[in-house]
């Protein structure tokens, strides 16, 4: 027993990597869906006029950005938390009962926790929040499963063989206190059913309704503190994570820097929280606030550049891997769009650009090359690499996995590209004035001009699902695959002898 | 000291957490104390607003509308004087909105009638030409929830102070007072009265019977709130 291997326990990295594909499906999917809306309106009733509440735009617009942020991207940091944390800590979940079946809770209870979310949404009960639209009693339910995968986390650094935490590990711990912190905060709110009318009445109406305790514009500022942050704490810091321990592992290169790693980590902690601001300029938050967020952006240039920097640097020497290996491309494309979008995003926190910027399809297009590129992108390596390993069978096919590559690449490039244009088209034409000082365009002007940018945007976005499809149908081939039958092997001996 | 913190991940937490709570503790809280105080003029919504404004949010019509006029003259050429903090006092939640698929209505208002609203609610390309917005034909026939807003309501003034059945002045130097009803069947009596003015401008036949039944389909709580928009 001594001498073997850990085995580690991968029983509940396998449960979240069948969400993080399902559910990548369900977001995506309906995120195809909505931007084709937007191009061909005729679609928000082609379900059927009946019950066309449910399948128009507005109704399924957070039901995308809650599906693609909190069912794919979330499980996939669950995923990957519950493959590397054991390597990283050097123990196996199988050791401890107890973890194991918090693990498999957290599981549970976070499925639970969509399914309540996907109906609640579909039905209309929403606080308006973006990327925190659930009632109160949903909250309550994330706050338990995030306790658990707290639990988890520190329950097995409990027990570790490996003293040093390796630096995935402290991006995952970053995660876990970064998100408790803004997802508790942002969602403080009042049940109205503790209310009393005049004549002693209580429960009154919808039992699921909650007032804000914020208002206005504390309201506003503490949400895109969160808004902001659920960026920072869920679209980089957990990928960071998957990054620093799958691009080493996939190329058997050691990391780059060890320093460098050290000043992104600190540097992204203290910097990424006052770059919330900068969702509000030109709004009423104080200007000191507003040009805070702003500075704040431009310097997290620094740490994010950093942590991306050190990731090539990792290839230096081996970069003929990137041409030979399909998921080093995904892992090295991955952080060339987080240096992309990490450098788009302050471009657009500076406050003459931002004028230009902020209410168009620019920020979706930012939004986007970052999600696409960077989370989605580490995500797929992160569970291509997994596979083999969780389910000891070799992965069905390399070729369709370049395939998928290059389909979603374009599809990114197309979807950034026409966003750019009609961001800032959108953005020059309402500010244009004629010769006598009266506003150029009407709105209508500036919406009719959109339609081929919207048309071809949905088919980046149509790609890129395509490419998500084949990964799915690629991870469903190796797990139903025959197993390697590596134990007969072991005990063959030629004519039984 | 960073090689000790990763051997000690209670530290190592707690050191994180320093530093991640640091700009928010700087950044929210000293707003805190000035942010929410109403300017004059602004007074806390009526039942049926506050129903119409749940059907808003139920809608996500914050997806793609903002109500935030930025301070820039082709902004205030094309929606109003720009937005004051404290016209926001009594936004619980705040609707801003971060993307303007549509036009801003911070102050729609103003320029928008409750009879255009209902044709364009129907089907927004018959009046706009070219119009992308989907239309929201189930808002004639769905009912406002009357209860839920009452509580909201009560809940603003129980547990935030909003001033209901107090004089909150107005811009011309007079008070207004907007009244928060005793119980929840005087609540429909006083959300029916509103509804009864509002469906009076409206042509839909069912909507006006509906409201004679006594009944307050979402378009009429919708269309009041718009309209409170200023």
């Amino acid at each position: 027993m001594e001498n073997r291997p850990l085995e580690y326990d991968y029983t509940v990295a396998k449960m979240f990597m069948v969400t993080t594909i399902v559910l990548g499906i369900v977001g995506m999917s309906i995120g195809v869906f909505i931007a084709f809306e937007l191009a061909f309106p005729g679609l928000n009733t082609i379900f059927g006029q009946g019950i066309a509440e449910y399948t128009n735009f507005s109704r399924l617009r957070p039901l995308h950005t809650d599906a693609v942020a909190f069912g794919f991207t979330l499980s996939g940091i669950f995923a990957t938390w519950y493959y590397v944390g054991q390597r990283v800590l050097k123990v196996s979940m199988a050791e401890s009962k107890f973890l194991m079946l918090i693990g498999k809770l957290h599981f549970w209870l976070y499925v639970l926790g969509v399914a309540a979310a996907v109906v609640t949404l579909f039905m209309g009960y929403s606080t308006s929040k973006e990327y925190a639209e659930f009632e109160w009693p949903i909250d309550i339910a994330i706050v338990v499963v995030w306790v658990l995968w707290g639990v988890s986390i520190f329950g097995l650094i409990g027990i570790r063989r490996e003293k040093s935490l390796y630096i995935s590990v402290w991006y995952y711990i970053a995660t876990f206190l970064g998100v408790a912190m803004l997802y508790l905060f942002n969602n403080m709110e009042v049940p109205t059913m503790l209310a009393t009318s005049a004549a002693g009445e209580t429960g009154i109406g919808s039992w699921l309704h909650s007032v804000s305790m914020y208002a206005g514009t504390n309201d506003a500022l503490v949400q895109w503190w969160y808004g902001h942050n659920a960026v920072a704490f869920v679209f980089t810091v957990p990928i960071v994570a998957m990054i620093y321990y799958f691009l080493p592992k996939e190329s058997g290169q050691a990391i780059y820097s060890y320093k460098l790693s050290l000043l992104s980590f600190w540097g992204l902690m203290f910097v990424y929280l006052w770059a919330g601001g900068h969702h509000l300029l030109y709004s009423t938050v104080p200007d000191w606030m507003q040009t805070m967020g702003s500075i704040f952006s431009v310097v997290l240039i620094l740490p994010s550049w950093g942590s991306a920097i050190n990731m090539l640097l990792t290839m230096k020497g081996e970069w003929q891997q990137v041409a030979a290996s399909p998921l080093i491309k995904f892992m090295v494309l991955g952080s060339t769009f987080y240096m992309f979008s990490t450098l788009e995003g302050p471009i657009q926190a500076i406050k003459s650009v931002n004028a230009i910027a902020h209410f168009t399809d620019w920020i979706v297009g930012h939004v986007h090359d970052g999600t696409l590129g960077w989370v989605g992108f580490m995500i797929i390596a992160a569970l291509y690499h997994m596979a083999p390993r969780v389910f000891k069978r070799e992965l069905y096919s390399k070729s369709l996995m370049a395939a998928q590559f290059w389909i979603q690449t374009l599809g990114i490039v197309l979807y950034f590209t026409s966003m750019w244009i009609a961001g800032i088209t959108q953005g020059m034409m309402w500010r244009a004035h004629d010769e006598f000082g009266n506003l150029a365009y009407s709105f209508m002007d500036t919406v009719d001009v959109l339609h081929p940018y919207y048309a071809l945007r949905g088919t980046g976005g149509l790609l890129y699902l395509i490419g998500f499809f084949m990964f799915a149908y690629n991870i469903y081939k190796t797990m139903s695959a025959r197993p390697v039958e590596e134990s007969e092997l072991q005990n063959a001996s030629p004519m039984g002898a | 000291m960073f090689h000790w913190l990763e051997k000690h991940p209670f530290f190592f937490a707690v050191g994180v957490f320093v530093v991640i709570a640091f700009a928010g503790l700087i950044e929210i809280v000293p707003n805190f104390a000035q942010a929410s105080r109403p300017v004059i003029g602004t007074k806390p919504y009526t039942t049926l607003e506050l129903a119409g404004r749940q059907v808003y949010i139920k809608n996500s019509c914050n997806a793609c509308h903002s109500q935030l006029i930025r301070p820039f003259k082709a902004e205030t050429d094309r929606y109003g004087h720009y937005s004051l903090s404290g016209e926001y006092a009594y936004d619980r939640p705040f609707l801003w909105g971060s993307k303007r698929t549509g036009p801003d209505l911070h102050r729609v208002g103003n320029y928008r009638t409750t009879e255009w609203h209902e044709n364009h609610m129907m089907d927004p390309a018959a009046i706009v030409q070219g119009s992308i917005m989907p239309a929201y034909p189930w808002m004639f026939t769905n009912k406002a929830d009357i209860d839920t807003a009452f509580a909201e309501q009560l809940t603003d003034q129980q547990f935030f102070g909003v001033p209901y059945n107090k004089p909150v002045p107005m811009k011309d130097g007079t008070t207004q007072t907007v009244k928060l009803a005793k119980s929840v069947a005087e609540a429909h009596a006083d959300a029916l009265a509103e509804a009864k003015e509002v469906a009076s401008k409206m042509k839909n036949q069912d909507v006006k019977d509906a409201v004679a039944r006594g009944e307050i389909p979402e378009i009429v709580a919708l269309i009041a709130y718009l309209n409170s928009l200023k």
